[in-house]
């Protein structure tokens, strides 16, 4: 059941598949726009890099939350999944991996290649992957009760945002911080712990919102 | 005697409750008030350390208290209200959310004030500041959701929803923030480290808490009035207040 739906999306994605690169250049542009606005200075971009690649990649995950539910919605296929007999915690862990694959995954690959245009050294660069691995999840997962929640709303992707950063935070400070831990020299052993603490809690309770907003959303 | 709690979790018994609490709530609040202001500006003495501005604890120590406390019991409400689909506890929980924004704003506004001529700065990125910050954003979120949403069921069910997710996130934001913190060797001051206070400036701080949360009382209950008359303006016992001038 969660590989049907998690292929049934993929399969999607890959038949649009302007959507995802969509939110990838997003990805890119978002992070080289820095560099033009505080300088090229590359000491200040270094110590920058881990902060802005993490920003980058927590609105690019957000942006494309709206396409999470709302194309089923529109042609009726998840009034047919809230009517099914599956566990519907188990459906919506499944749409939400998907767009982590589709969404997250390739900011993941895409991550050392802008690290690397910010001078990050190589290990660094191997922190930073980490923790949007373990990260990016987190941000579909989380992103995911707000998208349920603001289904076919007036305004619904500002509105998203305004629910959803707020709780990000958690991951961003985690998540950045484990490369600077890295960059000055310290052990980011605790950080990536914290991640995965985060990555097993919302695996766990976040299905369960999600599902109760969509019941919410779709009565 | 045994209070019957089902009749006053109908709207309409609750309204007339309501409206016989308010007066009593609202008297206390202001002589609470007027009683703390007074100790506070003239009983207290001058802080050695600080001057005067330290006056600004007993507004500003209440409000940070009481943003706290109510996104907590706005979230009560707003689970029970899930929980058990009883109405007026969602229309609680709508009726707290500005008073809670209110009282973070106010906490953050005042912590500025004092922290400019304390610190030298309006603003500095400690733990507390930045998480009072997100509570702000929290309640933000709430009220955006729930004033998105015309159907009114919807709206308290979603807001409910974003409430307990808050609830729960409340303490890893606290912590997470409070690590970052002192990863980054913040502010070189900290709020924490505040001198013991003498007995009569907490006096007067307990005084204004209590004031705070008489003023909340009386504010959310004349609040909770309002939407009940707004929701359930349709309603018989509505239309008979109408004609009885009551409104």
């Amino acid at each position: 059941m969660l590989f049907w739906i998690i292929q049934r999306d993929l399969l999607l994605a890959i038949r649009r598949r302007s959507d995802v690169l969509t939110t990838l250049f997003f990805f890119v542009i978002v992070v080289s726009l820095f560099p033009l606005s505080v300088g090229p200075e590359m000491n200040l971009l270094r110590t920058m890099a881990p902060g802005i690649v993490w920003v980058a990649a927590l609105l690019a995950s957000m942006l494309s939350l709206g396409r999470l539910f709302s194309s089923d919605y529109l042609d009726g296929t998840l009034e047919q999944m809230l009517l099914s007999p599956q566990s519907l915690s188990i459906l919506v862990l499944g749409k939400a991996l998907a767009h982590w694959l589709v969404t997250g995954v390739p900011l993941v690959l895409m991550a050392p290649v802008l690290g690397i245009q910010y001078d990050l050294p190589a290990d660094a660069l191997f922190v930073l992957v980490m923790s949007l691995l373990l990260g990016t999840p987190v941000l579909s997962l989380i992103g995911a009760i707000g998208a349920a929640l603001t289904l076919g709303l007036r305004g619904g992707g500002v509105l998203v945002s305004l629910l959803v950063l707020p709780l990000y935070i958690p991951v961003l400070i985690f998540g950045a911080g484990a490369v600077e831990a890295n960059m000055a020299g310290v052990s980011y052993d605790a950080h990536l712990s914290l991640l995965g603490a985060f990555l097993l809690v919302s695996l766990v309770l976040a299905p369960w919102a999600i599902a109760a907003s969509l019941r919410v959303s779709m009565e | 005697m045994a209070i019957n709690w089902y009749k006053y979790a109908s709207p309409a018994s609750f309204y007339a409750l309501a409206g016989k609490m308010i007066p009593f709530f609202t008297v206390l609040a202001i002589g609470l008030l007027a009683t703390g202001l007074y100790i506070g500006f003239f009983v207290a003495p001058t802080d050695f350390q600080q001057g005067e501005a330290y006056r600004i604890i007993f507004i500003h120590v209440p409000a940070a208290w009481m943003s706290m406390f109510l996104y907590v019991i706005m979230a009560c409400w707003a689970g029970i209200g899930l929980a058990f689909n009883t109405r007026l506890s969602s229309m609680m929980a709508t009726a707290i959310a500005p008073t809670g924004a209110m009282f973070t704003f106010l906490a953050l506004w005042t912590g500025s004030l004092w922290g400019k001529p304390m610190w030298g700065t309006w603003w500095v990125w400690d733990a507390r500041l930045t998480s009072e910050l997100i509570l702000l954003f929290l309640y933000i979120g709430f009220m955006s959701l729930q004033a998105a949403i015309d159907d009114p069921r919807r709206a308290d069910k979603a807001g409910a929803i974003i409430a307990l997710v808050g609830v729960i996130n409340i303490p890893i934001i606290y912590f997470s923030v409070q690590w970052w913190n002192t990863l980054h060797q913040g502010a070189s001051v900290s709020v924490t480290q505040a001198p013991t206070m003498a007995s009569i400036m907490l006096t007067g701080m307990m005084v204004m808490v209590f004031a705070s949360w008489m003023y909340s009382i009386a504010v959310i209950l004349k609040r909770v009035r309002s939407i009940i008359l707004e929701r359930e303006r349709h309603t018989v016992w509505v239309a008979e207040l109408r004609r009885k001038g009551a409104l």
